[in-house]
């Protein structure tokens, strides 16, 4: 495995794997033991032509934690904004000896472009590309469901998974969906029709319309964010009336399960999909999503940068 | 391929090391052990019974070292094993460090380290079923169940009953 660009690049055993690496990583970087030698003398780039506060400084503290170097990029500010294209972003960085690109940007297919290109030797993570996928965000949050269920080992049978919001323009969902479909999830997208993407019937999930009926019977809720970025606002007739129908207020939560978790991959718009007293209830989980990410990033980076590149996995 | 220890061998060995670990060290209120998976945690496990036959039981834990090797680039990745510290942690405490066979002394370089990270433990010893020579290190054994000569192409296999359902040491390849 030199890239990760999509869940598809991943075998379930193969997510597994990076999950229990992660689970391991969390005993050592536990206690006094906050720094390892393992990945001394690589340099990983943070290519961030969109903004992000979590993901980059997951992705940063991640490759600081096994000793990395970290060169953060962000669009705004360097040459990209004096029309540099990606092509000659990247020989730049390939010449100063980036071992791992770590890239998010707007345009889907954007991590696949750069490494198919050939213009570099770097293993390239997909941080976000656009609609289309953001591995490592799936990763943590299967990884914080394992977390909390932990009758839960390999796989994720007869586990419900609701994902709410935004679908259409939501790589953490489409990611999200491949892999727990992967690890044997049943997953439920719950949106209004306007924020559901053509084809969403081949994704082999369930759709609703009606949260509350899924509310019910789910054991994860998943939040996403109105995007209000991609978006002009004619996706429902108003942010009230979304909440209404789809977002997670009081009344919805008093009736999820008593076990059932709240995720959220932040940032978060408070009142909008998810009401304060939720994103702040004692089943809500976005905190440690931000410290699993840091976990599972780590076992990310392992994975793909510590041994030879051309080795296969040894279990 | 001729098997060098066989069960008889390897339990008496571990009993000896285990009464030399609480001789030297007047007891064994102190004394962490630490197995080096995967087959140094049971011999740890061994261990540990042993020395609670003798005197009392001991504080005993694994550790991964797998992030500390210097050899990682060279290798495919390898998944990685639990660390167990025990409650009360090494700190200030004599670390038995355990693992089947003793060869170049990176192994024991990287546990160092991974020690060091974890904590300051008054003496970290260590101890080795067999020792097969050919050190590329500054590195012994405090206590060696058996020195075995070998030439640097063959290969010490330790087979455990608790993963291998065998206990024997045998040498491998070599001509």
């Amino acid at each position: 495995m030199k890239h990760l660009l999509s869940i598809n690049d991943l075998t379930a055993d193969q997510a597994i794997s990076i999950l229990d690496t992660a689970k391991e990583l969390s005993k050592v970087s536990d206690g006094a033991m906050k720094k390892l030698p393992t990945l001394r003398g690589r340099t990983i780039v943070n290519l961030f032509f969109e903004d992000s506060t979590r993901t980059r400084i997951s992705f940063e503290s991640a490759a600081k934690r096994l000793s990395a170097d970290v060169i953060n990029f962000s669009a705004k500010g360097s040459s990209v904004s004096k029309g540099e294209s990606l092509k000659d972003t990247a020989q730049t960085l390939q010449a100063m000896g980036a071992d791992a690109v770590v890239i998010r940007h707007g345009a889907s297919g954007a991590a696949q472009r750069l490494a198919d290109s050939g213009w570099i030797s770097a293993s390239v993570i997909n941080a976000g590309d656009g609609t289309h996928e953001h591995p490592t965000q799936a990763l943590l949050d299967a990884y914080t469901i394992r977390d909390r269920f932990s009758e839960l080992q390999g796989d994720f049978q007869g586990l419900e998974v609701a994902i709410v919001g935004d679908i259409l323009h939501s790589r953490v969902a489409r990611s999200n969906v491949l892999l727990l479909k992967k690890l044997g999830a049943n997953v439920t997208l719950v949106a209004p029709p306007t924020l559901l993407p053509v084809g969403v019937e081949s994704w082999g999930v369930s759709i609703s319309y009606d949260f509350d009926q899924t509310l019910v019977k789910s054991n994860v809720v998943m939040m996403l964010r109105i995007q209000g970025e991609r978006m002009n606002d004619s996706y429902f007739p108003s942010a009230r009336e979304y909440s209404r129908s789809f977002g997670l207020d009081s009344v919805r939560l008093n009736m999820l399960k008593k076990n059932a978790i709240i995720m959220h991959p932040g940032p978060m718009n408070r009142g909008l999909e998810i009401s304060a007293d939720s994103a702040d209830a004692g089943n809500s989980v976005v905190l440690a999503q931000v410290s699993n990410g840091v976990l599972v990033r780590m076992a990310t980076l392992y994975q793909l940068l510590a041994a030879d590149q051309n080795s296969e996995m040894r279990m | 391929m001729a098997a060098v220890l066989d069960t008889g061998d390897i339990s008496r060995a571990l009993k000896r090391i285990s009464h030399e670990i609480v001789e030297k060290n007047h007891g064994v209120s102190q004394i962490v052990l630490l197995g080096i998976p995967t087959r140094g945690a049971y011999l740890a496990a061994r261990i540990a019974k042993f020395l609670e036959e003798i005197e009392s039981p001991v504080a005993t834990g694994t550790l991964d070292i797998t992030l500390h090797r210097d050899d990682l680039r060279l290798r495919p990745p390898r998944p990685l094993l639990p660390t167990v510290i025990p409650t009360g942690g090494i700190e200030g405490k004599n670390v038995v460090l355990i693992d089947d066979v003793l060869f170049s002394g990176r192994t024991i370089r990287a546990a160092l380290d991974a020690i060091g990270e974890i904590g300051r433990p008054k003496t970290v010893q260590l101890a080795v079923l067999v020792d097969r020579g050919h050190r590329e290190l500054p590195i012994r054994a405090d206590y060696v169940g058996k020195n075995i000569p070998t030439s640097s192409n063959e290969s010490v296999k330790v087979n455990l009953s608790e993963i291998d359902g065998i206990d024997s040491v045998e040498i491998v390849g070599g001509k």
